[in-house]
């Protein structure tokens, strides 16, 4: 599903390179963890995922295809096939939490309706039945990931893409949250998580990937934060 | 449904940011206005050319002691030169005629001049009005030439006067057009950034690119579009005060403007226009939004 080879990036001006000859491969329907401490190079596989930046060597394979040598013009479509969250929800604040989620099915050439069948179903998997019409500074942290998570799988995506998400949550809310992931995992969709909470990590035992400088020092399935 | 969603955007985009898209909208049309009016001025001097062209003489007057042969032999001269055209002779009794009724309203000028006053001449159609200069230099100094008059001097001066408003208005069209052209790269920048989130979350979920900006590059057509409406409504408004109302003894010594190519100018300005906020706003959206 996922394919790093010798992937090595490098930002302009950086010292050393954000990742240094990684390879990794990811199955369908795997849940990852990479994890490492800040500034490893961790983020930087989230965003080479989605085509945000591009490596200076080595190739990127996304669901059989190269992504390195995607034209611009394709990415639009290439995304609609992922969804992504991130620690900041990175939700519309003048949107209710209904609203917010159409929003992504609207701006990809979805009809009303079709928002109107899919968005309440996805928002009742989440948990927020009930909670359609609220905006986002009335939910809690957690509530606000969930409509991000709901925002993200609305499309069914085969790849959920996941960058620090119980970053801003507490300790019980990030299980709720990890629970949610991991139903979404259930039903076949490969998850990509990049965190340092070692206790998420710990009490899931998945795949483990962890970086350090760049380079993979440990790849244990059914691993622990360590 | 996604055409009514850009168009609701495009909207709530002018409105956000009304006193901009109003300075937008009023620079686009003062620009367009000036560029309306020096492709009118343009077409008008290229009619009046062809019209006058074909009218205009070179006058040869002739010495009052000027003797058959000298007149024989210079008549031979004019129509054996293939620079000329036609040449017509006018009697003394002909000029005074003309004389008359030019100025039949005038009795007191005809009774002034008596027939025979007048001088004789010989009124010259040059095939290109252009080479008067060596027709005079030809015919100048043979028997008998008193003077010769070229009437494209004083319609050269008409048409130096409209070249220099042309040009003052083309000028006066470009820099306009630049501070048109800062203030669409202004609003778009302005408008991406209040736009910034919905922009963000656009490109993860896969928008397409045209989709993301339409709306952006449609806020700048639309003010464009409304100024050159304003613009050309200011030229007609314009022709309507000035040519047909307050400069209308001018406006009867050139030709006539018509209606229709006023109306020729609404199209042009519109697609001017256009071309150029469409334009300014893509060129501005690569900069500010990296779709």
């Amino acid at each position: 599903m996922i394919q790093l080879e010798h992937v090595t990036k490098t930002y302009p001006k950086a010292s050393r390179p954000s990742l240094d000859e990684v390879s990794v491969g990811i199955e369908k329907g795997e849940f990852v963890f990479f994890i490492g401490p800040s500034g490893s190079g961790k983020s930087t596989i989230i965003k080479l995922l989605l085509h945000e930046v591009h490596p200076n060597k080595g190739r990127v394979h996304v669901n059989g295809r190269d992504v390195t040598a995607m034209r611009s013009w394709k990415i639009p479509a290439f995304r609609r096939q992922i969804g992504c969250v991130f620690q900041d929800f990175r939700l519309l604040p003048n949107r209710t939490a209904y609203e917010n989620v159409a929003f992504a099915l609207e701006v990809i050439g979805k009809t009303k309706a079709v928002a109107r069948r899919v968005v309440p179903e996805v928002l009742e998997l989440v948990g927020l039945g009930g909670k359609e019409h609220r905006y986002p500074h009335e939910l809690s942290g957690g509530e606000q990931q969930r409509v991000a998570v709901a925002r993200a799988f609305v499309n069914r995506p085969l790849i959920l893409l996941a960058d620090e998400p119980t970053g801003n949550l507490d300790p019980d809310t990030s299980i709720e949250i990890m629970r949610l992931l991991d139903r979404i995992n259930r039903t076949g969709t490969t998850v990509v998580m990049v965190t340092h909470d070692s206790n998420i990590v710990n009490q899931m035992r998945r795949r483990v990937i962890e970086i350090e400088s760049g380079r993979i020092v440990r790849d244990q399935a059914r691993g622990v934060y360590g | 449904m996604r055409l009514k969603y850009v168009m609701s955007e495009v909207m709530v985009g002018l409105w956000r940011n009304v006193t901009m898209t109003v300075a937008m909208i009023i620079t686009m049309a003062v620009s367009l206005t000036m560029l309306g009016a020096s492709g009118l001025i343009y077409t008008q001097v290229k009619d009046m050319k062809a019209y006058y062209y074909d009218k205009i003489e070179v006058a040869i007057f002739l010495k009052p002691d000027i003797t058959d042969d000298q007149r024989t032999s210079l008549e031979g001269a004019l129509k054996a030169d293939p620079l000329v055209r036609e040449v017509i002779y006018e009697s003394k009794d002909e000029a005074f005629k003309k004389f008359q009724t030019m100025f039949s309203d005038v009795p007191a000028v005809v009774d002034a001049v008596k027939p025979g006053q007048l001088p004789e001449s010989f009124r010259v159609g040059l095939k290109n009005p252009e080479e008067y200069q060596a027709v005079r230099e030809a015919y100048v100094s043979k028997d008998g030439v008193d003077q010769i008059i070229d009437q494209r001097n004083l319609l050269e001066k008409i048409f130096n006067i409209l070249g220099a408003v042309q040009t003052m208005a083309l000028v006066a069209a470009s820099v306009m057009a630049v501070a048109a052209l800062l203030l669409v790269g202004n609003t778009i920048q302005v408008a991406a950034y209040s736009k910034r989130r919905e922009v963000a979350v656009m490109k993860l979920v896969g928008a397409s690119n045209w989709f993301i900006q339409a709306p952006f590059v449609l806020e700048a057509v639309v003010a464009g579009v409304l100024g050159s409406i304003i613009g050309f409504g200011a030229l007609a408004l314009g022709k309507v005060l000035l040519l047909d109302g307050s400069l209308q003894e001018l406006t009867d010594l050139l030709t006539p403007l018509s209606w229709s190519k006023v109306l020729i100018m609404l199209p042009l300005m519109a697609l001017a226009g256009t071309l150029v906020s469409s334009i300014t706003a893509w060129v501005t959206l690569r900069f500010y939004l990296r779709v």
